[in-house]
């Protein structure tokens, strides 16, 4: 049956024409679509590899960020607290300083108000004393006024050396 | 999956198996004047010397001789010369074609018959689509290199990832599947596109020819045996796990023919699969004619337009199941054998 018998024409045209379309596909089209295909397969898994890292990435930066704003939450706070307690320490050494400088006033001035006293009862005595020494004199001058009397003192005065 | 494939490819050649004996039966019936359809079947599927697609002066393509003898040499003329005015076959230059074949008029002289047949002529046409059609898909990936396929580039692209990630890859393996790619692919569409161009109003049976067929097997069956490494040829001569008296008797033998089988069976049900289906196809539109019925010519044509979408899915599972079985048998012959 001739259907059955290979025809020695069509199968050397065939191995030729299959080898030569081979040999074309293989190097202007299988080779470029494969490489392509595989490039891309390859650029695709990078850039989700690339996603996926970029995600963690972000958590973490998140986690960072969240990290730093507590310690500078904490950080403020403890800021706060300790400028409080120097102002509240501050305001304690000002009050401490004023009562202190309150009291050297009134001690100064009790002081001065001493002195002055002082001074003033000083004045007094030394008043007192020449008043008296005026009166005495007006006095002697008064009993010397007329001779008996200057005469008597002398007389008595004269006694007195001679007991001596 | 493999044996669901196979199982119905099987079932779809015994459907295109069993109208062949009608046909036969009808061609012994059917001799006469008037409508042959045995005949014009036989016409179709076989090889020819001129591309026939109508009748009428314009109507046929003559396409060129190419014959080599010992005695006379290369000679090339047109086929045209076979036929006179009433398109009747008549000898020249010593030359005759007798049963579709180009002997010697005279002489026992070999003649060697290198024509550019309506085969051979489809098989241009095939080959010139296909650098066509991948030459520009490729384009596309060297124009846009990194984006998304576009146009032609998507239709084949995922075809082409299939064949490389669920045939190729899986049949020889990951490790050496890349060698064998391009062959493959080849392979794959050189099939795919000769069956569903070949179903084609005019087209010729370029899958369905033995020679073509045996030529794909043959190479298959070349690189499956010039790829086997040491294990393979172990496994045929010295078969591992079978007594010594069976291993160099019977298991030998039945390994060794085994090596030829194997493209046997991918040249056959190729050639049966693609044959068969034109067969019924032409069976169904020829019952037209014998009954000379309108009745029937509705029939047949519902009939006729049924046949073709299973053609088109039999042009590609057995394209499909070619290249598997090809991966298939270069994988076995390519395995390594890490436990034994």
């Amino acid at each position: 049956m001739d259907l059955l018998l290979p025809g020695v024409g069509l199968i050397f045209w065939q191995a030729l024409g299959f080898i030569i379309l081979l040999i074309l596909l293989g190097k202007f089209a299988w080779s470029p679509i494969l490489n392509a295909l595989k490039i891309r397969e390859n650029s695709i898994d990078e850039a989700l590899e690339a996603a996926e890292k970029a995600k963690e990435d972000m958590a973490k930066l998140k986690a960072e960020n969240d990290k730093l704003l507590d310690e500078a939450r904490l950080e403020r706070d403890k800021i706060l607290k300790d400028a409080k307690e120097a102002s509240n320490k501050m305001i304690e050494e000002a009050k401490e300083d004023a009562s202190k400088t309150a009291e050297k006033m009134i001690a100064d001035a009790k002081a001065s108000i001493e002195s002055e006293k002082k001074a003033a009862l000083k004045e007094v005595k030394n008043q007192v004393a020449e008043l008296s020494l005026e009166i005495a004199e007006k006095v002697i001058k008064n009993q010397l006024s007329d001779d008996s009397k200057q005469k008597a003192l002398v007389d008595q005065y004269v006694k007195d050396i001679n007991l001596n | 999956m493999i044996l669901k494939s196979i199982a119905l490819s099987i079932v779809i050649s015994m459907m295109f198996i069993s109208p062949l004996k009608v046909t036969a039966s009808e061609q012994a019936s059917g001799e006469g004047e008037s409508f042959n359809p045995g005949t014009l079947i036989m016409h179709h599927i076989q090889d020819d010397y001129i591309w026939h697609f109508w009748d009428g002066h314009y109507g046929t393509l003559y396409l060129p001789v190419i014959l080599y003898s010992d005695d006379r040499g290369l000679e090339v003329f047109s086929s045209s010369n076979f036929y006179n005015e009433d398109h009747e076959l008549v000898p020249y230059n010593g030359y005759e074609i007798d049963h579709g074949k180009i002997h010697r008029v005279d002489s026992e002289v070999k003649v060697w018959d290198f024509s550019i047949t309506k085969n051979v002529a489809f098989l241009f046409l095939t080959m010139a689509v296909m650098l066509i059609v991948f030459i520009s898909v490729a384009r596309g990936y060297k124009k846009r290199p990194g984006k998304s396929p576009k146009g032609i580039q998507s239709l084949f692209e995922p075809i082409i990832i299939f064949i490389r990630d669920e045939i190729v890859k899986k049949g020889i393996g990951e490790k050496k599947y890349e060698k064998y790619l391009p062959y493959m692919l080849t392979l794959f569409f050189f099939i795919w596109f000769g069956n569903l161009l070949g179903l084609l109003p005019g087209a010729a049976n370029l899958t369905g020819n033995i020679a073509v067929t045996m030529t794909l097997a043959v190479g298959t069956f070349l690189l499956t045996n010039f790829s086997g490494n040491k294990h393979y040829w172990n496994h045929i001569f010295n078969t591992p796990g079978v007594p010594y008296p069976i291993r160099y008797t019977v298991i030998i033998v039945v390994e060794f023919l085994g090596i030829f089988t194997k493209p046997i069976s991918l040249m056959i049900r190729l050639f049966v699969a693609i044959t068969a289906g034109h067969i019924v196809i032409l069976s169904i539109i020829g019952l037209t004619f014998i009954f000379q019925s309108a009745a029937v010519g509705i029939g047949a044509t519902i009939l006729t337009i049924f046949i073709n979408l299973i053609e088109l899915l039999v042009a590609t599972i057995q394209a499909y199941v070619f290249t598997l079985f090809s991966s298939m048998y270069i994988g076995m012959a390519v395995e390594e054998h890490d436990d034994h």
